[in-house]
């Protein structure tokens, strides 16, 4: 099959699993989803994922691992939350650090 | 009463808009950082439309982006979903929903409509907080990423833009309410570690599922764990059930 059609079948199962998993929650008797050690474990998968992605986003190249213009902008994102700013705001100061970073030469 | 229930369900729809507003806005992010990762804008969209939930969607094209295959992406998206189902149970007996209306609440249960609907007191103010939340959210986030997308589509090479550099930030500000709790931290710093030392060894978007099993093995075996506040989260309530942290009302 081309790329194109397993990004699509990729996308409709992807979506699909995560509809599946709210509608479970709706479905399944409150009790079973209250025990404390399930919720302690789906919230902390959730942080372990998403610390992950941050690590692998920011040092990550291909299979190997460097540093480069996206840690001084991931360090600046870092100071724009402990402030409290707004997402989009730390998003894009994100990568306005990255590319006048990379705009100057300093970091590959 | 009638008076003290139209206000307080007044009160919830105002708060309602406030949140769908600030959250639909960073759908523009997503948007960009969809095409980045190498989706084409009609993608990017019909993701957003069927999966509708930040982190994941997030969490989808960032395994993409990485070089990760689709079973990787689709396992880590749905993951990092999984929470999701907790909202659910919560929301259930709360709504009292039948049918179709219960597939189509299912859609739009996520952290905001979750958070916002049980921040209510009044039975009805919290119907509506859910339902303006979600729809709302929904409306707004999909209006978004599809400006985003169109946008990303434009900038050309990601890289000039920093847009790889947005995704890190992106993770970082999705992550960082959860991060509250010691025990969370933890876990969020040994995922780190151990996605970073497998990526020379595993195929693209592995080391990120093996990340994974670090928050299993804390938040299932931990011992002596199921004290109070012990979610993960840093979330509490009056109630001390509350599975949404306070600060995810400014973010998906």
């Amino acid at each position: 099959m081309s790329p194109d059609v397993l990004m699509w079948l990729a996308i409709v199962a992807g979506g699909l699993a995560v509809y599946a998993i709210k509608l479970v929650g709706h479905l399944l008797p409150e009790h079973w989803l209250a025990e404390p050690r399930v919720a302690r474990t789906a919230a902390l998968v959730t942080v372990a994922l998403l610390s992950a992605l941050v690590a692998i986003q920011t040092f990550a190249s291909g299979q190997g691992l460097t540093v480069d213009a996206r840690l001084p902008a991931l360090v600046v994102a870092a100071i724009a939350l402990a402030l409290r700013a707004p997402f989009l705001v730390v998003v894009v100061l994100g990568a306005a650090v990255a590319a006048g970073v990379r705009a100057l030469g300093w970091m590959a | 009463m009638a008076a003290a229930v139209s206000s307080a369900v007044r009160l919830a729809r105002r708060e309602a808009l406030g949140v769908s507003v600030a959250t639909g806005l960073y759908g523009i992010s997503f948007g960009a950082l969809s095409v980045a990762a190498g989706l084409s804008v009609l993608q990017t969209v019909v993701l957003s439309l069927i999966m509708f939930s930040g982190g994941s969607q997030f969490a989808f094209v960032g395994v993409i982006a990485a070089g990760g295959g689709g079973p990787a992406a689709v396992a880590t998206g749905a993951l990092v979903g999984v929470r999701n189902a907790l909202y659910g149970a919560r929301m259930a007996p709360l709504l009292g929903l039948h049918g179709w209306r219960r597939l189509l609440a299912a859609q739009v249960t996520i952290d905001e409509s979750t958070a916002d609907a049980t921040a209510q007191e009044q039975p009805r103010a919290v119907r509506e907080g859910f339902w303006w939340t979600g729809v709302g959210i929904y409306v707004l986030w999909n209006s978004f990423v599809t400006l985003g997308a169109f946008a990303g589509n434009a900038l050309g090479d990601p890289r000039t833009w920093g847009l790889d550099a947005a995704a890190a930030a992106a993770f970082l500000g999705l992550v960082w309410a959860r991060l509250a709790d010691p025990v969370a931290r933890w876990v969020g710093v040994g995922a780190a570690v151990v996605a970073l030392a497998l990526t020379p060894v595993l195929p693209a978007g592995l080391p990120v599922l093996a990340a994974a099993a670090v928050a299993v093995v804390v938040g299932w075996w931990r011992p002596g764990s199921d004290g109070p506040g012990g979610d993960g989260t840093g979330g509490e309530g009056a109630d001390g059930e509350s599975l949404v942290p306070d600060d995810e009302r400014a973010g998906q």
